[in-house]
């Protein structure tokens, strides 16, 4: 057992080390061979400019580019963001409302045709200022824009009606595939659905659906020398177990989403040194939404109360055993310069360092709102992982402070009727998932109002506060801003209830090499930077 | 005979046109539709306004008794229509998994034929003896095990023993190989999730056998062939079993049809792109067209087979026609 634990704990700190900070690519690059890869999800198309799953990036990224990108050297960096198709470093003038990018001169799309500023404004059009009945899912995020152009042939100039911190991230997210003008507008909106005509490391072989995407090496690609494997094979297979299995079975190399720990320490018991793990906190997190709009959770008393009765730092010690989530924290990703330090989490109601102290107050406040014997209608999605597990560890929480629970575990479809349109919950498990860190776009989770807020909130104070954050340009100003926001939205109000983020978890066969672990599942997946290491295979 | 089938297939178009309807509005009485699925189920924001368009070019904002009049007007002239999920037609969706989903259904069979008929004779044969009991106990595990189970220890097993014998675990490919490309690989990958289904389809008809035989064997013809002094063998395999094997064609006829459409979780457990998986596929995603149309396929191939057996069944007894 004591080996058992010693070879996990080496493997895993072999790859924490040498796996995120990128000393493992000191070795030499080896070219050729074809990454498999597994997949969990299928996407309903191409276009990932209208689709919200990670199954619409994992397969597909790598045949795209994107105008700014996460750096695939270093995409632990919540922050670090690079040129893909621009090159060299944007200019912001005009207080912030101008950005400049200087295109590259030397992209051809897979048919040929060269690339060039317009194709990239056109991109961008469709994304922002889509026509109508051409659906975009994250329009929202590029509230900030003004205008999209192209002065020129290689320059792109983005005019802002504000100056934004959210603008370069949503710029930045994966979902923003460069899309060519000619086949804009000589196809329509709707061609991309099931087309692919992209800039990027890799050129569309075929998708069988229901089986695999595949994608071959493409010669003429920007970044000279890359990408080093000859193509790629994104095996869909949704059941969990066949995804371990193939990494076993070496079917498969890796898989991109994450694994929960048991997963990881099967793999490592029964491959030792020819599995490498990868982990990193993740942008997802787990929340526990009251419903406002039912007696006694319009109280915030009695929500507070919830949130007082967890044991949230207790609770990321064992979880982290089981579940996939770990870190403690607060509104925003919890590497991000904007994120609440533990000092700043443990002035928040229910992060108390006191947990006698947070639940002697948590029943207090349910004394005094009249709710000492609550029970609770609590909507939970019917999935493992993390869902069901963290759920029955909140159950147990609520019962320490004389909370009763009574639980309706519901298939997907099901759940989101009931937490999107029928409302009929008490609380309801939600999540909060997002692609590149943008701190200011993902709190917008927690604004009553927001089309993914389902607590039924009401709070225009809290709107106001979003307002200002959403003007500040300055970094200082804007954590001021989000400390205030995360005051109101989870200890005075608690609004929302944050039990765990989640905690990434990516083992996968050694011989790949140059992926790096980010903080999404959705980001550094073009798969340019990845090899394989013969020796190892 | 030809009025008795006339007569039949007549029958079929209530029984599709009910199916139709059933399957219709029970898909519309579930919970959430596509868009919400596409849209909202990754928790990302999800933009009322895509949703609203996604209904739209979807359909689904139409009443229903429109979009019902759509799905059997169309069912009915050939046309099935679209996925919901993948805007694919859906009679390429389901050609592509078809050909898997019956060379998976046919070599179940055939491991459940290999299995049952022998045993199943040598359990009449030999009734109340140990090999009976053992033949009775393997049947009643297999009936009790449930084939997902048992499709994920084979793989288990498989890599287990692999690994310990080779130094690098196997186990079979995750991903369709046709057999005319490379016929080992294909029966690599398929021969486990057949054995896997197989096994517990030859239990139910393991027993079958071991009854008919059994009721068959006590029959006077059976007495007077023993007492004309005919080789044991023969009485088994020319009197008896032809005569024993009549329920149990049916029940393998009826078997056979419901592994076309209905190997949900072994396809799942082995990733095998057939029926099942995509049913499972298209609930999960609400895809309501496609589950319509599946559905239909299911209930034709039960229809379809149930007419093909009443039709040997009529040709085999006569008295059946006229009845």
């Amino acid at each position: 057992m004591k080996r058992f634990i010693s070879r996990i704990a080496a493997t895993t700190a072999v790859s924490l080390v040498f796996g995120v900070t990128g000393i493992g690519s000191a070795l030499a690059v080896e070219k050729g061979g074809i990454l498999n890869f597994v997949v969990a999800g299928e996407t309903p198309s191409y276009d990932a400019h209208r689709e919200t799953t990670y199954a619409a990036v994992h397969p597909y990224a790598p045949f795209y580019s994107v105008l700014i990108r996460v750096n695939p050297k270093n995409p632990q960096s919540p922050t670090d963001i690079v040129c893909d198709l621009c090159k060299g470093k944007w200019k912001v003038a005009d207080e912030g409302k101008t950005y400049t990018f200087k295109i590259r001169d030397d992209v051809k799309f897979h048919d040929g045709t060269p690339l060039t500023a317009k194709d990239i404004v056109a991109t961008f059009n469709k994304i922002i200022f889509p026509p109508e009945g051409v659906p975009s899912a994250r329009k929202t995020f590029f509230k900030m824009v003004e205008s999209v152009s192209a002065p020129d042939d290689y320059t792109v100039v983005f005019k802002l009606k504000f100056p934004s911190g959210a603008f370069l991230p949503a710029v930045a997210a994966p979902y923003n595939y460069v899309y060519s003008k000619k086949d804009l507008d000589t196809h329509g909106y709707n061609w991309h659905t099931d087309h692919i005509n992209g800039t990027g490391p890799f050129i569309f072989v075929q998708h069988q659906p229901g089986a695999f995407v595949e994608g071959k090496k493409n010669p003429n690609y920007h970044h000279k020398g890359q990408p080093y494997l000859d193509g790629f094979k994104a095996i869909i297979a949704k059941k969990m177990s066949v995804r371990i299995q193939a990494i076993r079975g070496n079917r498969a190399a890796i898989e991109f989403r994450g694994f929960p720990p048991k997963a990881r320490d099967d793999l490592v018991a029964a491959l030792g040194d020819k599995v490498t793990v990868q982990e990193s906190d993740w942008n997802c997190v787990l929340i526990a939404t009251p419903n406002h709009k039912r007696k006694p959770f319009d109280d915030a008393r009695v929500r507070r109360a919830l949130s007082l009765g967890m044991d949230r730092w207790g609770g990321s010690a064992y979880l982290s055993r089981i579940a996939i989530v770990k870190t403690v924290g607060g509104v925003v990703f919890p590497n991000h310069p904007l994120a609440a330090n533990k000092q700043e989490l443990q002035q928040l109601a229910g992060y108390w360092p006191d947990l006698e102290k947070s639940r002697a107050e948590a029943k207090k406040l349910l004394a005094e709102a009249g709710a000492s014997n609550l029970t609770v209608d609590y909507n939970n999605r019917d999935v493992d992982q993390p869902y069901k597990v963290v759920s029955t560890w909140l159950i147990d929480q609520w019962t320490k402070i004389g909370v009763t629970t009574k639980q309706t575990v519901r298939p997907t479809p099901a759940f989101y009727a009931t937490l999107r349109k029928s409302h009929e919950y008490d609380v309801s498990i939600d999540f909060n998932c997002q692609s590149i860190v943008n701190p200011i776009a993902d709190v917008s989770k927690y604004l009553c109002g927001a089309g993914n807020n389902y607590s039924q909130c009401e709070d225009p104070k809290l709107g106001e506060m979003y307002d200002n954050l959403l003007r500040t340009g300055d970094v200082k100003g804007q954590r001021a801003i989000i400390r205030q926001y995360e005051r109101r939205a989870l200890d005075e109000q608690a609004h929302e209830i944050i039990t765990l983020w989640w905690y990434k978890i990516n083992p996968h066969r050694s011989y790949v090499k140059g992926w790096k672990i980010a903080p999404s599942h959705y980001l550094n997946q073009q798969l340019d930077n990845v090899w394989l290491d013969k020796k190892l295979m | 005979m030809y009025a008795y089938v006339v007569k039949r297939l007549f029958l079929m178009i209530p029984t599709l046109f009910g199916a139709a309807l059933l399957v219709f509005f029970l898909m519309r009485l579930l919970p959430g539709d596509p868009c919400e699925i596409r849209m909202a189920g990754t928790g990302q924001y999800a933009d009322p306004e895509a949703i609203a368009i996604c209904q739209k070019d979807l359909g689904l904002d139409k009443p229903r008794i429109v979009q019902f009049g759509g799905f059997i007007g169309g069912y009915f002239t050939g046309d099935l229509g679209v996925s919901m999920w993948t805007h694919q037609p859906i009679a390429y969706e389901i050609g592509l998994r078809f050909k898997l989903s019956l060379q998976l259904a046919i070599m179940t069979t055939m491991v459940a034929v290999a299995l049952a008929l022998p045993l199943g004779i040598i359990s009449a044969v030999k009734q109340d003896t140990w090999i009976d009991y053992a033949v009775r106990t393997f049947s009643i595990a297999g009936i009790a095990i449930p084939s997902f189970w048992l499709g994920i220890m084979i793989i288990l097993g498989l890599l287990i023993v692999t690994q310990a014998w080779l130094g690098e675990g196997w186990m079979p490919p995750i991903n369709y190989v046709s057999p005319f490309k490379d016929p080992w690989g294909n029966f690599t990958q398929l021969i486990w999730p057949a054995v896997a289904t197989g096994y517990r389809y030859s239990a139910v008809a393991t027993r079958m056998t071991r009854s008919a035989m059994l009721e068959v064997l006590r029959e006077d013809y059976i007495r007077t062939a023993r007492a004309k002094g005919l080789v044991e063998k023969l009485i088994i395999n020319r009197h008896a079993l032809k005569n024993a094997l009549l329920p149990v064609v049916t029940l393998i006829a009826i078997e056979f049809a419901f592994l076309i459409g209905g190997l949900v979780v072994t396809e799942q457990v082995f990733n095998l792109n057939g029926l099942g998986k995509l049913f499972v596929d298209a609930v999960g995603n609400q895809d309501f067209t496609l589950v319509q149309q599946l559905v239909m396929l299911v209930v034709l191939i039960f229809v379809a087979t149930n007419l093909v057996v009443d039709v040997l069944y009529a040709w085999l007894d006569p008295r059946i026609r006229y009845a």
